[in-house]
């Protein structure tokens, strides 16, 4: 089956010279959820500006459903939902009103029904009278969910769209993405969570500094990315790690006040217990344990030294 | 063409002048009225007829082109800064709609606003002044003319605007003067033979002259010239438009 989002060697070099898309190639099957993961800057929200029509790429080519995104722009457009990172809303209207232009905008006749049911689904219903500005913002989020939905998109891009959201809406989110993938949308995400794309993608592509670095099946990535390190602050310095806890490869800090362990969590077993019996063993006294999950921006960093070498 | 679009940005944009409908039409209506007795009563009445008009009604087509042309261009100018100001300009970037059809709705809007504000100081005028309109059609023409290309050109400074000063700035420092220049207020054939020749080089003085023989068959310049110049500016605009969107020039980067 042919991808329905395919992007090829796509590059955007903006006026000042710099280049936020350096060649990136993708392709998105019917029906996945595809996390776009990557840190502030790397050309998240220019490959999906780019998609949608807001940037203009200043080389290769993109489609969307099999309609090229310059020449056959009305149809792939069509295709396509897009809920964007900023806040961006008219203050005075109100959020029916939002909504119903949103839907004449991309061609379609007036559906009340449609309307009502996309509302109700995300909370919105009550609040359908308010006007945009008195809204918290969470809900102007999910104004912009409907606004995006509201068309009956078949490609749905989500720029980071639970970035400073509430818990609630969060659950709400994933509830509609896990809806629209059962009736075969297909879902570009783009997030710095971690958790986020552990939940809810089936994919997961790595973009950074305009490139993409990877894209890998989600579970093999968690493995990849579960490493997390557990630090122990010893009551009294020792200067060399004792040769008995060689086999954990520990790592003594600088003024010998703690030892690093990493272990995998997504292991048989994270050894911790040994470990920790073979100190008390030593006679290493602990003063404070404390464990730490690698952070994406590290991981990030690994996997782009990794790429200049 | 995408007319569902159409129809959605005009609807859309009509709610906002109607949810400030008091204010868009109080504002030229006490305007106008203040000419009136300023220019009208109170001047007017020492000053003698202009080309066989009493000057009181003689001023009406002036005031109403002064109030049409500032309204088209702040209505239209707005109407496209404001999505780029609050950032849900996006929304028409990447939505299924080619350049026309979003000049289509928003000056479609806009240039409605400026025809029904146009409307109601002919209204008003009626209550200080006998107005007897000889070419009717010809006026309506005339009037939608110039709702529609004022509309366009407000448009243009929309999109060129980067904050609100400079929105301010077109209308206020180029139309302004150009339209109390224009012969709102006079005749041109009442400046000395130098000014008549300057004023010659003024586009609005033949929009005036040609909405002013509509009403009462005299006018400054041909007939035929005024209609070309309008029909030029409208032409000017809808090219600039056109570059606009091909370029992406302000909205797209």
């Amino acid at each position: 089956m042919a991808p329905i989002v395919k992007v090829d060697d796509l590059r955007k070099v903006y006026k000042g010279g710099f280049e936020a898309l350096r060649g990136v190639s993708l392709s998105i099957e019917e029906g996945e959820i595809l996390a776009l993961l990557g840190p502030n800057g790397a050309g998240k929200t220019t490959l999906i500006s780019a998609l949608c029509g807001i940037t203009t790429p200043t080389g290769g080519s993109a489609s969307v459903g099999g309609h090229d995104i310059v020449t056959g722009y009305r149809a792939a457009r069509e295709m396509i939902g897009l809920v964007p990172q900023e806040l961006a809303l008219e203050p005075f209207e109100k959020v029916v009103n939002t909504v119903r232009f949103s839907r004449g905008l991309f061609g379609k006749p007036h559906d009340g029904a449609l309307i009502e049911r996309i509302l109700r689904q995300l909370s919105l219903w009550d609040k359908r009278n308010s006007r945009i500005r008195e809204l918290s913002g969470g809900m102007k989020r999910r104004v912009l969910i409907a606004k995006a939905l509201c068309h009956e998109p078949r490609v749905l891009f989500l720029d980071e769209p639970t970035a400073g959201v509430d818990v609630e809406l969060r659950r709400d989110m994933w509830q509609v993405v896990e809806g629209l993938k059962a009736e075969g949308v297909t879902i570009i995400l783009t997030t710095h969570y971690i958790e986020e794309a552990e939940a809810i993608a089936d994919r997961i592509a790595v973009i950074n500094k305009g490139e993409i670095l990877l894209v890998e099946n989600k579970a093999d990535l968690i493995r990849r990315m579960g490493r997390k390190t557990l630090r122990i602050d010893l009551s009294a310095p020792v200067d060399r790690v004792p040769d008995a806890l060689q086999d954990y490869h520990l790592e003594l800090t600088g003024d010998g006040q703690a030892l690093k362990y990493h272990y995998d969590t997504q292991g048989d077993g994270t050894g911790i217990t040994r470990l920790l019996q073979a100190l008390a063993k030593e006679g290493l006294s602990l003063r404070d344990i404390e464990t730490r999950q690698s952070s994406l921006e590290e991981i990030f960093v690994g996997l782009v030294q990794e790429d200049a070498q | 063409m995408n007319l569902h679009a159409i129809w959605a940005i005009y609807v859309y944009e009509m709610k906002r002048f109607f949810r400030t409908v008091m204010e868009s039409l109080l504002s030229p209506v006490i305007s106008t009225s203040l000419y009136f007795v300023v220019f009208g009563a109170a001047i007017g009445s020492r000053i003698e007829q202009v080309e066989g008009v009493a000057y009181g009604a003689f001023i009406v087509p002036g005031l109403i082109m002064l109030s049409v042309m500032t309204q088209a261009i702040s209505n239209a100018s707005f109407g496209i800064y404001f999505p780029k100001f609050i950032g849900t300009i996006f929304e028409l970037l990447s939505a299924p709609v080619n350049f026309l059809e979003i000049v289509i709705g928003y000056v479609g809007a806009a240039a409605t606003k400026a025809l029904m504000i146009g409307v109601v100081i002919l209204i008003t005028a009626q209550m200080f002044v006998d107005l007897d309109i000889q070419h009717p059609v010809a006026m309506i023409a005339f009037l939608v003319m110039i709702c529609l290309s004022f509309s366009l050109f407000g448009f243009i400074i929309g999109i060129w605007a980067e904050n609100f000063q400079q929105l301010q700035l077109i209308p206020l420092l180029v139309i302004t003067p150009l339209v109390f220049l224009g012969g709102s207020f006079y005749s041109i054939s009442m400046l000395p033979p130098a000014w008549q020749t300057v004023t010659l080089f003024n586009p609005v003085v033949y929009l005036i002259s040609g909405f002013r023989w509509s009403f009462f068959g005299t006018a400054d310049v041909a007939i035929g010239v005024s209609l070309a110049a309008i029909g030029v500016f409208f032409a000017l605009c809808l090219a600039a438009v056109w570059l606009i969107f091909r370029t992406g020039y302000r909205i797209k980067s």
